[in-house]
């Protein structure tokens, strides 16, 4: 089997095992909402957890193979194109979940995690696609490496914060009884949010050191440039308005989940839309 | 509401705000945190149009297609500073008083946070009953527990800042009571990361002052002078005199162009060698992603094409034309478009030549189009025009451009404007005697930006204190921790040990707990 075929059926593997987990994680959380609400026993265990746990954990190591398969595949880091950035992204999102779930009880992401996953990896290999190429002269900097792979961490750590944040939002629904109190998703969000903004302070550091050998300018105004900023502006001004009065709580939320809206944006609208100077990020 | 509402200008005897006190007030205002958040938010959202719509100094010529298309829409946008939303009047304005806003948060945040570090940590509260969560055991040494838990605290990567002392109690009971406090970490990075952030802004708008960036096109084999005339483009700092250019010499040897057989671009390097000021000579490579830098300016490899030389000879046979000309890329395969004005001709009527290059030449519907960006088939299509090229009149034109007003082009019996092809080495003959056109050579071109700024290094040092800045913020918490250890009876001592944060924190209560353990000597 070529690397291309292991990576594409590996990530299609992948694919659809998280779609398993997420039922199973989705199943597991109904029922404990249910038994919340009717203040019996929370079940602690089901074979539903069971099924979404060991699912997410198959599909990361079959969507780790898949994406090591195509860095192998193109001969650099997987990280070149939306197609790439994309199934490196996803990996992260899941990597970050895990990572939680070692930490605390954060089931009640699973289904979140696992969708955001595959509905990625489901709409990256049938519509972003490229098939290999060699990195262009513009990419060929050991940049690539630091700026975007630190970018995508923060990009998947976001990710995870806007989950939570979404929970957060809609926590008085009695559905969402599966989730630990506001107060708890608040702070829980916060700490994400705030290292997805280290994460990006750095990225957009990063990426002006490499805008100064590449172009000749550290900053320049490109649409790419524009939308990371305004990204930032956006996560420094929730992080801000965590602390001024009249607007921590649910005011403060709303900006994360408009900052993450500006990631999407800057990740769709600027690379297939704007013509700009980061435009081989493109399909 | 009140009822008995005050007004302050109804009152005679009412103190009025001054001219101090209404400058105090503004200052207020715009220290403010929510007006910081407000203007934090306006510049995120004001930023954006400067992605969506075309802007000057990044697109000029998209402004001006951008102009035309929108008769009436683009005069009021651009009237308004959104075809340049980055040097507009109201984004500066909002930039500007951000960091009014963050100056005015930093300095006497920075003053408070001085004397609050020489100042001991404040005394644990005469109560701690209405803290949450805290722990209370039982101990036998009051001392003894407060230092090994004071020992605890002062380990680790950002130890706390403790203080013990001996006290009583409002009822008289002899007590020992510690209080320690984490926030100084998290409020020197907070600090420091807003002083990076203004010192960002501060230095990049220097920068934009002193700093200067030029393009220059070479053919190979030719070399250009570091002074305005020698550029294609020059773009001064607005402080910046052009006389301070150091007149070095860049020449470029050969560039050296690298395609995927798909071909999408997969190396570019420029040979070439620099004559500094000081008569070093530097033989170096450019890359994309590596410049060469030669008397405080930066040379990049910013784009690249064909130069076709070609030789034209008038009516009469004299060499009217003979270089290499610069044709403009205009796609991936370098269909490249180029312009040849032969002003000099010592017979009959001025000539211009409007031709593209096909490197790969190929026929497709009857429409030549190049496949491939490497010579492998080169060939130019091109148009003669005769007449007046219009240089005489003093107005700088376009060297890309061929103005056509006052010229006729040479057509075919039919009245179809005659399209000739060339292939390298070949003579092409002009008809009604107007002399011929001959292809010497292929070589390539490089496209270079110049760019020196020389606050680039303070740039890099204002990037690395926000970075650690905000770094710094994430190891520490805003924890508090208070323990007292009480006699409660004959030889009963309790210790109670509390934490707070203003933030939820999952992590106190274990904390708590730790602590307590390690005041009983567990652990």
């Amino acid at each position: 089997m070529t690397a291309q075929a292991l990576s594409v059926y590996s990530l299609w593997g992948a694919t659809s095992l998280y779609v398993i987990s997420m039922l199973g994680y989705a199943f597991h959380a109904a029922r404990v909402a249910d038994a919340r609400g009717r203040s019996v026993d929370v079940p602690t265990s089901s074979r539903s957890l069971g099924i979404g746990r060991a699912t997410v954990i198959v599909g990361a190591v079959l969507h780790l193979v898949g994406v090591v398969a195509r860095g192998v595949e193109a001969g650099h880091v997987p990280w070149s194109s939306m197609y790439e950035y994309t199934i490196t992204g996803s990996l992260v999102v899941i990597a970050v979940f895990l990572v939680l779930a070692r930490r605390r009880d954060a089931h009640f992401l699973g289904a979140f995690a696992t969708g955001i996953a595959s509905l990625s990896l489901g709409l990256a290999l049938p519509l972003l696609y490229s098939a290999s190429d060699q990195l262009q002269p513009a990419l060929q900097s050991y940049w690539l490496v630091v700026h975007v792979s630190i970018a995508i961490l923060a990009t998947g750590i976001f990710a995870i914060g806007f989950a939570v944040t979404v929970i957060q939002l809609l926590r008085r629904s009695p559905r969402l009884n599966f989730a630990p109190p506001e107060e708890e998703l608040e702070a829980m969000a916060f700490r994400l949010h705030a290292f997805g903004f280290v994460l990006w302070t750095f990225t957009v550091i990063a990426g002006a050191i490499w805008a100064n050998e590449a172009w000749g300018r550290p900053w320049g105004w490109d649409p790419k440039e524009v939308w990371s900023f305004v990204i930032w502006a956006l996560y420094a001004g929730y992080l801000h308005a965590r602390t001024t009065r009249g607007w921590a709580g649910r005011r403060a939320a709303w900006l994360s989940v408009a900052g993450f809206a500006a990631l999407i944006i800057n990740f769709t609208v600027v690379n297939l839309v704007i013509q700009g100077l980061h435009s081989y990020a493109g399909v | 509401m009140s009822p008995s509402r005050l007004d302050n200008y109804a009152v005679a005897d009412a103190p009025r705000l001054g001219v101090r006190g209404w400058a105090r007030w503004v200052w207020r205002q715009v220290t403010s945190m929510r007006l910081a958040l407000v203007l934090l938010l306006l510049v995120g959202l004001a930023a954006i149009p400067g992605s969506l719509l075309p802007q000057r100094p990044q697109s000029p010529g998209q402004v001006t297609r951008f102009l035309t298309d929108n008769p009436q829409l683009g005069p009021v946008l651009d009237a308004a500073g959104f075809l340049d939303v980055f040097n507009s009047a109201w984004f500066t304005a909002i930039y500007v008083l951000l960091v009014l806003s963050l100056v005015g948060c930093i300095v006497p945040r920075t003053f408070h946070y001085a004397r609050a570090m020489r100042a001991p940590v404040a005394p644990v509260p005469r109560s701690l009953a209405r803290y949450s969560p805290q722990v209370s055991v039982p101990v036998t040494d009051a001392q003894g527990a407060l230092e090994a838990i004071a020992g605890r605290l002062r380990q680790g990567f950002v130890p706390y800042r403790v203080r013990i002392e001996q006290r009583s109690t409002s009822r008289g009971v002899p007590q020992w009571a510690l209080s320690a406090e984490h926030n100084y970490v998290r409020e020197a990075g907070n600090l420091l990361f807003h002083i990076g952030i203004v010192a960002l802004i501060v230095v990049f708008a220097v920068g934009s002052f002193i700093s200067y960036r030029g393009q220059a096109v070479v053919v190979e084999g030719r070399s250009f002078v570091n002074a305005v005339a020698g550029y294609d483009a020059f773009e001064p700092g607005r402080a910046f005199n052009p006389e301070w250019l150091p007149p070095f010499t860049i020449g470029l040897t050969a560039l050296e162009a690298e395609f995927s057989p798909s071909g999408a671009p997969a190396d570019f390097t420029a040979a070439v060698s620099g004559l500094a000021v000081d008569g070093t000579v530097v033989e170096d490579l450019i890359k994309v992603n590596a410049p060469l830098s030669i008397d405080g300016a930066q040379i990049f490899l910013a784009g690249n094409g064909y130069a076709p030389a070609l030789t034209i000879r008038d009516g009469a046979g004299e060499i009217a034309f003979s270089g290499a000309v610069p044709f403009l890329p205009q796609d991936a395969a370098y269909t490249s478009d180029g312009v040849i004005k032969v002003p000099d001709v010592s017979l009959g009527e001025q000539l211009g030549i409007r031709a593209t290059l096909l490197p790969t030449a190929a026929v497709v519907n009857t429409v030549p189009i190049s496949l491939y960006p490497q010579p492998t088939n080169p060939v130019i299509v091109f148009q003669v025009f005769v007449g007046d090229l219009g240089l005489d009149d003093g107005i700088p034109q376009n060297v890309y451009v061929l103005q056509t007003d006052a010229m006729e082009p040479i057509r075919e019996d039919s009245g179809e404007i005659t399209t000739f092809f060339i292939s390298p080495g070949e003579t092409v003959t002009l008809p009604d005697g107007l002399g011929d056109v001959t292809w010497d050579a292929l070589p390539r071109f490089a496209a270079f930006d110049v760019r020196a700024d020389p606050t680039l290094g303070w740039l890099l040092a204002a990037a690395i204190i926000t970075m650690v800045g905000i770094a710094v913020t994430l190891v520490g918490t805003q924890r508090k921790i208070w323990a007292t250890a009480t006699a409660t009876g004959e030889e009963e001592v309790t210790l109670v040990v509390a934490a707070y944060s203003p933030h939820f924190d999952g992590a106190l209560k274990d904390m708590c707990d730790g602590l307590a353990s390690v005041g009983k000597g567990d652990s």
